[in-house]
């Protein structure tokens, strides 16, 4: 499959946003647009697996290397492997949901329409691309929408939280580019993924460039202490942003530490895995106990995902197969319950008002179908069995308990001890929202969703069960291409 | 051979599920008032399924040994070439029997529904969760290896928490469906560390190897496995203890037991159901599950698990005797017949005769399935009848409910063990066990016997005796044909369920057990039983003040019953004053102040050097013609006098 797809959709999609007249045209040719993505994204899953049981046992998939820059070895080289189609199906089914609940946007659509565009297609791009200098490009193409998402449809104290995710993110990328510089000047010149992982460069030298690439990325997928942008970020943003911002940009940094960081430098991983996990454990239990006093709904959903991230996080520091699939499983799960989570915030705030759990109470009297679809999405938060984050974050624990010694044991219990602080957070904030005697009696005239709510919540729903029914689909998907990536770092254990 | 059709045994918990989807899609929009019959017929076939299945299973044993089948396994999610997680069926004379068991008890309930919950606005939504938790209980008890076991606990909590918090505007339900789904997540923790390391013990998750690898005690992953141990105790036992907090927080067992009574906030026939012979059971249902493990490997944790089990049976009996909320007395009492169970477990050996308190233990399991489902539903119509929970409220029933005077007194007999009726044939053969392996246990449970004799015929006499009924107009106070038809079918199972020979079944190791009743050894819990109902006829048949006077008698240990020990407010200690204000407040703090703080810090500090910086960009030509001299003069400075 020519993988120019995707970055082409999304590119004529933002075109013709440009060029389109009025407000139903932006939309419908936006939500055309991200339906497209969404086949392409299935198609070039089909297409992967067909050729992997083929037989094809290539790392990388349909590669396709275009000269752009050749005396600085800048080249358009794409190409996929299992995580690459995971993440792009994500940013796809993310991508649709977006574009339909933001269906009533009224302040400049056709800019907004044209930033969510631009933002999906920063994200297919970096997860294609096998030239770090594009893949850097790429990154920075979804920073400027995010600034600008937040700056001009945002709520609260926009400015401020819109600089602060600019600032922060664009420190994280300035610390991406040394370390691009680093192993670019390392190996002699070269920007190429692959060439890089096949290189084997000292260890001394991979030591020293690690960090600059893992918290760079770190910073994009909420490594605590750098994770302060999102609630800031998350709460101010409109609801398509938090989504985009929660479900595609925190997983360019998750993908970043792992095939950036990881996959070429194997020796810098292994020596600061226990960094990695001890921060981890931090962010997942510090998260949810911060989560557990928050009131604010996006405040809730933030830090959980704090919370959560952590998690995928926790795999990569624990370096096995089993913990790196489950914290790329967690990634996606993460994405598409967050997207869903903040949806349904939106919902439920264009019609109360409020994001205030105190203010709330028996929604599910006047909104069923958002009442029903926040509580599941509660249970996908908290781990229940069906859902995808119970089979992420199970794998998780099953990959972490393979280390064999006793301080990865006591990390993963003290991990595993978030299920129950997530249980109080989340029955506490469905329980006083969804559930209760209805507090506000204006609240009474509410409605329920629209259709163009209700499609991006079945939408994510459908992704959400599909894992969480049938997860051996993306366990197969990904774990070879897991496999993939620990075959460098064993070498190093 | 045996004629089971794989088809046909996924039906049994797929056509619950099939309810669930069906009612939760449609019930509101197409079947509403029918929602009912749709559920109920669903359970109905699986019912019939689950007996067919049982029969097949029970006549067709190779010479009395009843083997462990898994017809069905299928790979759901694989770790490595060892270790994966499986979806499969297992059966064995336990999860044969306890199919049977969650089939009935569920139809049962689905059939008394029809009329408990009818013109409710949510009716079809009550069915299609009844179908949720009966799968979910199905997949628990069918589970072919631990993590399947895991993943079905999970959803039997979460169907709880949705039942529990049927009446959603009302705050105590939503309060009390909160508690139960934490205190068992909580238990669930222990449960998820304990099945980690057994897994990576045993180096499997499925059932048959896990138990083969660790009860051989040539294997070497057992021997391995020995060698590793925290805090000096082997990985093995923190395994199996794990696993059994697991069990315990499902099965109510002290101190993890406040959930329970919380969770009479439910319809009452959901109470029946999951709070009483299903859900509840779970716990006793791992214990008994991997109890060769527990046997062979860990003895000192099945030693706790006795030890546990017997405070909890007397513990919540003598609550039971102070409450006075209906629905309570019988969640206490559920708890102290769970606690039977579990010590009878716990003073079991594996094989021959030393295996009578397993056999015991799970022939209580089912004959309180029946008699408490229909001590639930009988509440359940008397509640419909008063609208009020409380006893004080009730009196001089009988004659105005006669049958569900009649099955609550077959049941109140039943739980009091008095011959025949089925609970003295469990309870005896559980008492037998202890006396035989741990005198102590033996005199709490003999003792507990005399006093659930006694609380359950105070409820009874409360209910139906005592002070004449102030009939509010109808004279009649039964239920419905819907809701008549389940007590009198539980109160055949309570009359007759104690004659089956339960040991040539259900045994630790498969082989028939012979158990007789011996009659010398009846007469002392007899008696304590019959002891206990003619002390409760005396306080209660008639309205007195004896109650109220040893009441204040024994001022301060009845008040500490009555409020429960005060479990609950330790609890509330706990959770409200540390974990919410030392740990979840400074969190919170800590992040928007120092981490956010510093974050910031470096934003305003860089803005502050700027600031600086900016002035000297002044555009005075003045100001530059400063600097350059200043400059040039320090230059000079530096040049002559330090660098030379």
């Amino acid at each position: 499959m020519n993988l120019l797809w995707l970055i082409g959709v999304p590119l004529v999609t933002a075109l013709a946003v440009l060029l389109s007249r009025n407000r139903d045209q932006v939309r419908w040719i936006a939500l055309t647009g991200a339906a497209a993505q969404l086949g392409v994204a299935i198609m070039l899953y089909f297409l992967y697996t067909k050729e992997r049981s083929a037989g094809n046992t290539a790392a990388i998939l349909f590669q396709q290397d275009h000269e752009i820059f050749s005396s600085l070895h800048i080249r358009f080289h794409l190409g996929v492997d299992g995580i690459s189609v995971a993440m792009i199906m994500l940013t796809a089914f993310v991508g649709i949901a977006g574009a339909l609940v933001s269906w009533n946007i009224e302040k400049m659509t056709k800019e907004f329409y044209f930033l969510l565009v631009l933002l999906s297609l920063g994200a297919y791009g970096f997860f294609i691309s096998l030239n770090l200098f594009v893949l850097f490009f790429f990154l920075e193409i979804s920073v400027i929408p995010k600034y600008l998402l937040i700056g001009i449809w945002g709520s609260g104290r926009k400015e401020y939280s819109a600089n602060k995710l600019a600032l922060m993110l664009m420190g994280g990328s300035a610390l991406i580019l040394v370390g691009i510089l680093g192993l670019y000047f390392a190996s002699g010149n070269s920007f190429d993924l692959v060439e890089l992982s096949n290189m084997n460069l000292p260890a001394a030298t991979q030591k020293l460039i690690f960090p600059l690439l893992f918290i760079g990325f770190g910073v994009f997928t909420a490594l605590f202490p750098l994770h302060t942008w999102v609630p800031d970020g998350h709460s101010s943003a409109p609801t398509a942003g938090s989504m985009f911002l929660a479900g595609i940009s925190m997983k360019l940094g998750g993908y970043g530490c792992l095939r950036v960081a990881t996959w070429l430098l194997p020796a810098g991983a292994v020596a600061y895995s226990n960094i990695i996990i001890v921060l981890s454990v931090i962010a997942i239990l510090y998260g949810a106990f911060a989560t557990m006093m928050q009131k604010d709904l996006k405040y809730i959903n933030a830090y959980s995902s704090v919370s959560h991230v952590g998690f995928s996080l926790l795999g990569i520091g624990m370096l096995t197969q089993t913990a790196i699939t489950g914290s790329l499983m967690q990634m996606v799960s993460h994405g598409l319950m967050t997207a869903l989570f903040f949806a349904v915030i939106g919902m439920i705030y264009d019609r109360t008002h409020t994001r205030m759990v105190g203010e709330m109470g028996g929604l599910m009297k006047m909104m069923p179908f958002i009442s029903t679809v926040f509580f599941i999405v509660g249970l996908c938060s908290l781990g229940l069995p069906g859902l995808s984050g119970f089979v992420a974050e199970m794998t998780v624990f099953v990959g972490s308990w393979e280390n064999d010694h006793m301080i990865y044991r006591i990390a993963t219990i003290l991990a595993a001890m978030s299920i129950v602080v997530t249980a109080v957070y989340i029955l506490r904030a469905v329980g006083q929202t969804a559930m209760g005697p209805v507090k506000n009696e204006s609240f009474l005239t509410l409605t329920d969703a629209r259709w163009n709510e209700k499609l991006a919540a079945i939408l994510l729903l459908l992704a959400i069960l599909a894992i969480g029914l049938v997860p051996g689909w993306l366990n197969d998907l990904l774990r070879p291409s897991a496999e993939a990536i620990m075959q460098k770092v064993s070498a190093f254990k | 051979m045996m004629n089971l059709n794989t088809t046909l045994l996924l039906l049994i918990p797929f056509l619950p599920l099939a309810g669930f989807v069906i009612l939760g899609l449609w019930g509101r929009k197409i079947f509403k008032a029918n929602a009912g019959w749709v559920g109920t017929l669903l359970m109905l076939a699986s019912f019939l399924i689950a007996v067919y299945t049982a029969y097949e299973y029970f006549t067709h044993s190779s010479g009395g040994h009843y083997d462990k089948i898994v017809p069905i396994n299928y790979t759901w999610l694989k770790f490595s070439s060892t270790l994966s997680i499986n979806m499969g069926i297992m059966l064995d004379p336990i999860s044969v029997m306890m199919i049977v068991v969650v089939t009935l008890v569920s139809l049962m309930v689905h059939i008394y529904s029809l009329g408990y919950m009818k013109g409710e606005e949510r009716f079809p939504t009550y069915y299609a969760f009844l179908g949720l938790f009966t799968f979910s209980m199905l997949g628990l008890v069918l589970s072919s290896n631990l993590f399947q076991i895991y993943i079905f606990w999970e959803l039997v909590g979460v169907s709880s928490f949705l039942l529990i918090g049927y009446y959603y505007d009302r705050p105590s339900a939503v309060a009390a469906a909160k508690k139960a789904f934490i205190v068992t997540r909580f238990a669930d923790l222990g449960f998820l560390i304990g099945i980690l390391i057994l897994s990576y013990c045993a180096g499997t998750l499925d059932f048959t190897t896990m138990i083969n690898t660790l009860t051989s005690p040539e294997s070497s992953e057992l021997k391995t496995s020995l060698t590793y141990s925290f805090l000096g105790v082997s990985a093995l036992t923190w395994g199996a203890a794990l696993v059994f907090i697991g069990g315990a927080g499902k099965s109510a067992m002290f101190p993890l037991h406040i959930w329970l009574p919380d969770a009479m906030e439910g319809p009452t026939p959901v109470s029946a159901l999951i709070h009483a012979a299903t859900m509840v059971v779970a716990g006793v249902f791992l214990v008994a599950r991997l109890f060769p493990v527990f046997s062979f490997t860990t003895p000192g944790v099945l030693q706790v698990v006795g030890w546990v089990g017997a405070f909890s049976a007397g513990f919540a009996a003598i609550i039971a005797c102070t409450q006075t909320d209906i629905k309570r007395v019988l969640a206490y009492s559920t708890m102290s017949q769970i606690g039977y169970m579990m010590f009878a477990l716990g003073v079991s050996g594996m094989g021959g005769e030393e295996g009578a308190g397993y056999t015991a233990s799970m022939f209580h399991l089912f004959t309180h399935a029946m008699f408490k489902a229909l001590l639930f539903l009988g509440a359940g119509a008397v509640i419909h009848y008063v609208h009020s929970n409380d006893m004080k409220d009730m009196g001089g029933l009988r004659k105005y409910m006669p049958l569900t005077h009649l099955t609550f007194l077959v049941a109140c007999l039943a739980i009091a063990g008095i011959p025949p009726f089925a609970g003295f044939f469990s309870k005896e053969a559980i008492l037998h066990a202890a006396y035989q392996h741990n005198t102590i246990i033996y005199w709490i449970a003999l003792l507990t016997s005399g006093l659930t004799a006694f609380y359950m015929f105070r409820l009874y006499f409360n209910i139906f005796w005592n002070k004449p009924h102030q009939a509010h107009g109808e004279k009649h106070g039964e239920g419905g044909f819907a809701m008549m038809l389940p007590l009198v079918l539980l109160g055949l199972g309570a009359i007759g369920a104690g004659f089956i020979p339960f040991g040539k079944f259900v045994s630790a190791d498969g082989n028939p057990l012979h158990m007789e009743t011996d009659i010398a050894f009846s007469v002392l819990p007899v008696s304590l039983g019959v002891a206990g109902i003619l002390l409760a006829a005396w306080f209660y048949l008639k309205q007195n003040s004896r109650p109220d006077a040893v009441a204040s008698g024994l001022n301060g240990f009845y008040k500490a019953a009555y409020h429960k020990f005060y479990i609950d407010e330790i609890y509330q200690f706990v959770t409200k004053k540390i974990i919410f204000n030392c740990i979840g407040r400074p969190a919170a703090w800590f992040d928007r102040n120092v981490v956010d703080g510093l974050i910031n810090l470096a934003g305003s500090g860089t803005e502050a050097v700027s600031a600086g910086i900016k002035k000297m960009q002044s555009g005075k030509v003045q100001q530059y013609g400063m600097y350059f001299l200043v400059a040039a003069l320090a230059l000079a400075a530096l040049f002559i006098y330090i660098l030379k």
